[in-house]
């Protein structure tokens, strides 16, 4: 099962929801496998603190020109949408940080004179985290590509276990990355115009990949009811709600786990989870009549 | 020798556009039969990245060997000395007011970029 | 005639709060909301759109199924894995690349122009504004961000204004790399807490490698004491004024519900820092004009 966890504004407690959910679930029996997705500034480890095991660079490919084969004949230019390989006064240029790698520079050359080389975007480690399985991704400095990393964090994941996404803030590219193929996405938002702003994009983000979901109202009661007012009327599911408890925030600041240093707190994620199992429990069932019924009016397998 | 100067108009009255990669287009002008023509450079409006790029192979494929704009972001500006372009930046006024620059040998040759690209 | 961008690392630390009391304290200035992914000063400063343009930034494809024969090579070689089994291409996943279109045998595939969003320019309370929207799902590459500056820079020399205000994207990608290249200041707006203080970190590490002088303040820091200090020292150490520390207060809460800058909204000490920090920023920027000319 993965569940991923993502909002549209930042800073609305998205890695401390992921974290604390993490653990709890990992102490309710399930082994856990914890994925930071936010390859830009990766977080969680601050709160996870783990042991890591290996580390790894993460290249993408880009070309590089045989200059004996090529015969700037410029297909590859031509070809190349993003202006990374381009013929021009009598020479072949390549600006590797432009590539994205789709090979169409490869495929297109006539002589062969296009070799894959990597270039690297980052670094993922991996480790355990008092029983949770650890990776996450860290983006090099001025690299702008944080697409193939996310997906480098993402491999290799043993679907039986219970699988937490921590996302990136916002609704664009690199938050598609992390939450496609998630069984659940949560929601984190806060009760101010800034939060319910950002939390209709995320939904209109989740409801175009069609992934069911659900939100976490973070520091209820420092502004209004209005998120409360929209999920009604949207007839989306409030799955958990926390206080604007300050003792939350200094925990945070310090790096510590909420559900470690204000034990009152541990329920609410076991609750969550119960309730996330039923959404998703619930969908797949929905699901698999839609499937029935289709498939008899379609008069079955003929 | 042919050089390019970079143009918001089609004519040698129009102002120097002073963007290279996004600019309306390029007045190549031909110092020896003093003719010059107008090359648009629109279709770059769209491109996900890399306009300086196309702009500096549009520069090379017509033949030029100077290209006058106001500024010149960096791989533009790699692709141009790479093809042995001489970069002027910092140029204004009109395109004619431009090329009477280049013939008193009034403007300066850039040696690097002087702006830091627009990130795609 | 200078920007000013306003970065943050991590996300939620205030940047469009402080960027919001900026525009009520600025004269001669515009504004560009340059968070383009999840868009809010909008809410403060409440836009009269004079001027909207689409947004388009690269291609996507489309199979022609008339055309298509089920060949597979399309699928074979889309390394996106955005060909679906019934050939149809999911644009979420389609970079726009191509391959696919160059390798159709039968000619089957469109590359279409995409649009991915939408820019507007403005007028305000406090003077013009650009901002834009990116459409949900779309790649946020930073052309969008780049075009927004773009029109604020032309704007504000067509108006005869000194400055351009910069709400900038969380992160360290794309976005935020194409608000802040070429600007004339930064200014890193963090909170007192570890992922703040490890994000300011890896923001200001772009910065520098940018070259863009630099200015940090904290907000919310009496959340924290003694981290607090910890970004003070990381100041001292990296040379970069310590530009204010904005104390925690739900004022700011409120002035966001009523729709308005903290700084119109009250005169607590949260709003007397805010003006402090923007004078520092005010002040060093004339100062530079002065010894440029």
């Amino acid at each position: 099962m993965i569940i991923a966890i993502a909002s549209g504004k930042g800073g609305t407690g998205k890695t401390t929801v992921a974290t604390n959910l993490a653990l709890a679930v990992r102490d309710m029996g399930y082994t856990v496998q914890f994925l930071d997705c936010d390859v830009e500034e990766p977080n969680a480890h601050i709160f996870l603190k783990p042991k890591i095991l290996s580390q790894k660079k993460v290249a993408v490919s880009t070309p590089s020109v045989d200059k004996e084969k090529c015969t700037l004949c410029g297909k590859c230019g031509e070809v190349c949408q993003f202006s990374a390989i381009t013929v021009m006064g009598g020479l072949v240029l390549t600006f590797p940080e432009l590539c994205h790698g789709c090979g169409g520079c490869f495929n297109s050359c006539p002589e062969d004179a296009i070799s894959e080389v990597g270039r690297e975007v980052g670094v993922i480690e991996r480790g355990t985290a008092s029983g949770v399985k650890f990776t996450h991704g860290r983006l090099r400095i001025s690299e702008a590509m944080s697409p193939p990393l996310i997906r480098a964090v993402k491999r290799d994941v043993n679907r039986s276990d219970v699988i937490v996404i921590d996302a990136p803030p916002g609704t664009s590219c690199p938050v598609i990355q992390s939450v496609k193929g998630s069984d659940y996405v949560l929601l984190v938002t806060e009760p101010t115009p800034f939060g319910l702003n950002d939390l209709k994009l995320a939904v209109e983000m989740v409801r175009e990949l069609g992934i069911t979901f659900g939100v976490v109202v973070n520091r209820a009661g420092m502004g209004g009811r209005m998120v409360n007012g929209y999920c009604d009327q949207e007839g989306i599911e409030i799955v958990s709600e926390f206080p604007d408890d300050r003792r939350i925030a200094e925990a945070y600041s310090r790096g510590r786990i909420i559900i470690e240093e204000l034990p009152e707190y541990r329920m609410n994620f076991e609750h969550l989870f119960r309730d996330v199992q039923a959404a998703i429990r619930r969908q797949k069932t929905d699901d698999e009549k839609t499937w029935q019924r289709t498939f008899n009016e379609t008069g079955g397998f003929s | 020798m042919k050089i390019a100067i970079t143009t918001a108009g089609k004519t040698l009255d129009s102002p120097v556009d002073p963007r290279f990669g996004r600019a309306v287009g390029f007045i190549i002008y031909n110092s020896d039969t003093q003719e010059h023509k107008y090359i648009d450079n629109q279709q770059n409006m769209n491109a996900p990245q890399g306009a300086g790029i196309q702009a500096a192979k549009a520069v090379v494929d017509a033949g030029a060997e100077a290209l006058i704009t106001g500024h010149c972001g960096p791989k533009a500006f790699m692709a141009l000395k790479s093809a042995g372009i001489k970069v002027f930046t910092g140029a204004d006024g009109t395109v004619q007011e431009v090329i009477e620059k280049f013939n008193s040998g009034t403007l300066t040759e850039t040696q690097g970029a002087d702006v830091s690209g627009h990130w795609f | 005639m200078k920007e000013v961008v306003v970065v943050s690392g991590k996300g939620g630390t205030g940047k469009t709060s402080i960027v919001a009391s900026f525009a009520f304290l600025a004269e001669r200035k515009v504004m560009a909301d340059c968070d383009v992914d999840a868009a809010d000063l909008h809410l403060i400063l409440h836009p009269k759109i004079r001027y909207c343009e689409a947004f388009f930034c690269g291609k996507v494809a489309r199979i022609e199924t008339e055309k298509c024969t089920g060949c597979g090579k399309c699928r074979d070689l889309c390394r996106f894995d955005a060909i679906s089994e019934k050939y149809i291409v999911d644009t979420i996943d389609c970079e726009g690349c191509g391959v696919c279109y160059y390798a159709c045998p039968e000619n089957a595939v469109v590359l279409e122009e995409k649009k991915s969003g939408e820019w507007f320019i403005s007028d305000t309370d406090y003077g013009p504004m650009v901002h834009a929207k990116l459409g949900i799902a779309e790649e946020n590459s930073g052309k969008l961000v780049s075009l927004v500056r773009l029109q604020a820079r032309r704007l504000a020399e067509e108006q005869n204004l000194d400055l351009v205000i910069i709400d900038g994207a969380p992160g360290i990608g794309c976005p935020v790399i194409a608000s802040i290249t070429g600007a004339d200041l930064v200014l890193a707006v963090t909170e007192p807490t570890m992922s703040g203080l490890h994000d300011l970190k890896r923001v200001v590490e772009l910065a520098e490698h940018f070259r863009i002088k630099t200015m940090i303040c904290v907000n919310k820091y009496d959340i924290n004491h003694e981290i607090k200090q910890d970004i003070v020292d990381f100041c001292e150490q990296k040379k970069i004024l310590f530009a204010g520390q904005i104390p925690y207060d739900n004022v700011v809460t409120k002035a966001q519900i009523a729709g308005v800058s903290v700084v119109e909204y009250s005169r607590a000490q949260v709003s007397m820092e805010i003006e402090r920090i923007w004078k520092q920023i005010f002040y060093t920027l004339s100062v530079e004009a002065t010894v440029r000319s």
